[in-house]
């Protein structure tokens, strides 16, 4: 056992981490989170990392991966985390890529992955409905093949950024005579195509970050059909399984933890730093040793892809575990900037009818930053299914 | 031993219930809190007709001479609407200080302007660098005259766009936290001198920054005696967190109602959710933490009277109380209602927030830890 880094991990590192210092531009390192991005703001960061070829670190390396090693690429994590770079959109890159280069045909690597690598396609995840969250099986946006063509009818939601999407993988339902999970397949579809409505959902958080996509008489080239028709549930899994294993954000915690710790530093209780006061440095303590146990379990499990076992049930822990933290610090963040928790900073999307923020500017949005991470336990398959997959997959209950 | 309420309390929450049944459903209130004013000062008169903002006053100041307990059943009603109207700020805490504090004269110069509807406070006791502490002040009043000077910086002053008169903490001697030293003033807004800067808060409320600069003080601006104003801060706030804890109790019960309401109804793997055990225990214990919660805030303000400590400890244990259970239920609420319960359409994510910031004003969960430690 050994969890040092070797002279040429730390030589590695000097390399990403100058890289990162030089190229990543620090203007858009200013604009809050997501929902106050422009498309080109949210995709420069990736478009450079395209031009130096280092955006799919993971993929394998025939598809434009850059054969880094397990320890390399947690060090290329933690770095982006540690300069707080954009965080990459996962819906090409760690989503619908690794299902097409797995399971597409050669004219879908040949026609898809280019985009996907490059930033210029934009995708969205067709995954939930309004009357399938949890169980997803059950959806029923339905697909009926009129001789080479698929004519989608129903309606998504939860879809992240699709208002910027040029791309939608979706799950349809081909075949309702079967089992729920036999009757599924995966498509490709084309937003731009008629009978596509995207409908902002603006979260509590004042947010627009989610949509609602209705699908109405849409119809999709058969071509567009990953794998077999049917066998769609297999490729969804494969992809939920990768999503979980992203899912910790360790790196990023980190860093979120530094940050509190700034601002705990710099508020005041009785004339003396928050940071300084024992139950609430107690408090910060106990989030850093959650995150310091997630972080080898990450590790651990990491280990043992690279041996070759596939993302297992056991990536539920990560999901589960890695949300916690990130609540768990987003909430702590919002109790240490005491009442200016209070004040409400608009988004990019609102009319700016008032735009004072008065409190320090570290005190901006951590309500609302609290309040929009209490979905990370309802998304990507809610903590309690997580629960029910490791009693059932780990435990055999 | 007696929990059951008097005729005229129910009758009371019955008007309260009518009237915000009738005028403030929750696509109402998304109206008020969205437009330009934040909120409805045509209801505030008819609360004025109705009597609701004379009621803890005694009969003399002009009011109805009800107590802790009809101001917490209005509370609750007004909980379980969500309203943003100042009612806190300006009958219960502003109220609060003329009814404990002031002089005769104060009170038959500022009560009816309430009472009627045609004043509207707000109280800046806040600064940025004394979080909770209501002693933390760097805000001074010097005695000029027969009057003060004031100067000073208050922030997260809620319900100030709203106010046209405001109650003020300074300090009039005495080091920066020191308990003696602290003075409490009636301040018009519209007076030279201070100036304010309005913004919205997370909760569906607004908000001010408010800087007082040489701001001239007639002797009849201070409330009782020159630097001898904590106690009567802490017993004011104090009778804001009973008023509070009902706010509480009424959103959680609107929220737990609402989370079994939904799992009843919403299907997933053939059944409905509230099926499944483990959201039927998470369910359980919302509904425990709300039942501790009223306890608490029966307590609480039943004790309203008592001597400092006891009223001390009875108030810190409810604001503790209220913002553990708010937080669990908030965010329960939030998780087993799933996507839907984080989007801006349903009200369960206004419920949550409200709740949240719940836990802030007044002071957190750990500030009143530690004010119930060292009350003994």
């Amino acid at each position: 056992m050994d969890m040092s880094f070797s002279p040429e991990d730390l030589a590695f590192r000097d390399e990403v981490r100058a890289f990162i210092e030089e190229k990543f531009p620090r203007e858009i390192a200013n604009k809050r989170s997501r929902g106050d991005m422009s498309k080109e703001d949210i995709l420069a960061w990736h478009r450079i990392l395209h031009d130096k070829g280092w955006v799919t670190p993971s993929w394998p390396k025939e598809y434009g991966g850059v054969g880094w090693t397990i320890t390399q690429r947690y060090i290329w994590n933690e770095e982006c985390a540690r300069a707080e770079t954009t965080p990459l959109l996962p819906f090409g890159l760690s989503m619908v890529g690794p299902v097409i280069y797995s399971f597409g045909n050669e004219e879908q690597k040949a026609r898809f992955l280019p985009g996907i690598r490059s930033g210029d396609d934009w995708w969205c995840q067709g995954y939930s409905e309004p009357g399938s969250g949890s169980d997803l099986a059950s959806l029923r946006t339905k697909a009926e093949r009129v001789g080479d063509e698929y004519v989608v009818n129903g309606s998504k939601t939860w879809t992240t950024l699709a208002q910027f999407a040029d791309w939608m993988f979706c799950l349809v339902r081909t075949d309702s005579s079967v089992k729920q999970q036999e009757g599924i397949s995966f498509l490709l579809i084309d937003m731009k195509t008629p009978g596509i409505t995207v409908r902002p959902i603006i979260t509590m958080d004042g947010a627009h970050e989610v949509n609602e996509v209705f699908l109405e008489d849409v119809r999709v080239p058969a071509e567009n059909l990953i794998g077999e028709e049917n066998k769609g549930w297999t490729y969804a899994k494969f992809l939920l399984g990768n999503e979980r294993s992203g899912i910790a954000g360790v790196a990023r915690s980190k860093k979120a933890i530094e940050r509190l710790k700034v601002i705990a530093g710099a508020e005041l209780i009785d004339g003396q730093p928050l940071l300084d006061e024992e139950e609430f440095s107690r408090k910060i303590a106990e989030v850093e040793i959650d995150l310091a146990a997630l972080e080898v379990t990450e590790l651990r499990t990491l280990a043992s892809e690279s041996r070759g076992k596939g993302p297992g049930p056991e990536s539920s822990i990560l999901k589960v575990k890695g949300t916690e933290v990130q609540q768990r610090i987003t909430e702590l963040t919002m109790e240490a900037v005491g009442n200016y928790a209070f004040v409400y900073s608009p988004h990019g999307h609102e009319q700016p009818g008032n735009n004072f923020v008065p409190g320090p500017d570290y005190s901006i949005g951590a309500s609302q930053n609290y309040f929009n991470m209490r979905k990370t336990s309802i998304y990507g398959g809610s903590n309690e299914i997580q629960h029910n997959i490791i009693a059932k997959m780990v435990l055999g209950l | 031993m007696d929990f059951s309420f008097t005729e005229e309390q129910t009758l009371l929450r019955n008007m309260v219930q009518g009237f915000l049944q009738d005028k403030y459903d929750f696509e109402t209130r998304r109206k008020i809190v969205s437009s330009d004013e934040g909120w409805r000062k045509d209801y505030w008169q008819e609360w004025a007709e109705l009597g609701l903002l004379a009621a803890p006053f005694s009969e003399e100041q002009g009011g109805l001479g009800g107590g802790a307990i009809d101001t917490m059943v209005i509370m609750e009603e007004f909980g379980r609407a969500l309203v943003v109207e100042p009612y806190m700020e300006t009958v219960v805490l502003a109220g609060g200080f003329l009814r404990e504090g002031a002089s005769e004269a104060q009170q038959a110069a500022h009560i009816p302007g309430i009472v009627a509807g045609e004043n509207v406070w707000a109280v800046a006791y806040a600064e940025p660098q004394g979080r909770y502490n209501l002693a933390d002040l760097v805000t001074t009043a010097k005695a000029d005259g027969d009057g003060f000077v004031l100067n000073g910086y208050k922030a997260v002053v809620l319900g100030g766009p709203w106010a046209d008169k405001l109650i003020v903490t300074a300090r009039t001697s005495g080091g920066q936290r020191d308990s003696d030293g602290v003075s409490v003033f009636i301040v018009d807004k519209g007076a030279a001198g201070v100036s304010a800067r309005d913004y919205p808060t997370v909760d569906g409320r607004r908000a001010s920054e408010i800087t007082f600069e040489n701001v001239k003080l007639g002797a009849d601006a201070l409330i009782g005696e020159a630097g001898k104003g904590l106690p009567l801060v802490e017993k004011v706030i104090d009778q804001g967190i009973g008023a509070l804890c009902a706010e509480a109790v009424g959103g959680m019960k609107e929220l737990n109602d609402a989370t079994v309401e939904y799992c009843k109804t919403r299907k997933q793997f053939g059944v409905p959710i509230g099926k499944f055990q483990v959201l039927q225990h998470r369910m359980v214990d919302m509904f425990m933490s709300y039942e501790q919660s009223v306890s608490m805030t029966y307590m609480v303000n039943m004790k309203m009277d008592e001597g400092d400590v006891e009223r001390t400890k009875a108030a810190s244990g409810a604001k503790v109380q209220i913002g553990k259970a708010g937080r669990f239920v908030g965010q329960q609420a939030v998780q087993l209602h799933g996507g839907m319960g984080m989007t801006d359409e349903l009200n369960v994510g206004h419920y949550f927030k409200r709740l949240t910031m719940m836990d802030t004003l007044f002071g957190n969960v750990d500030h009143h830890l530690k004010r119930f430690t060292n009350a003994a």
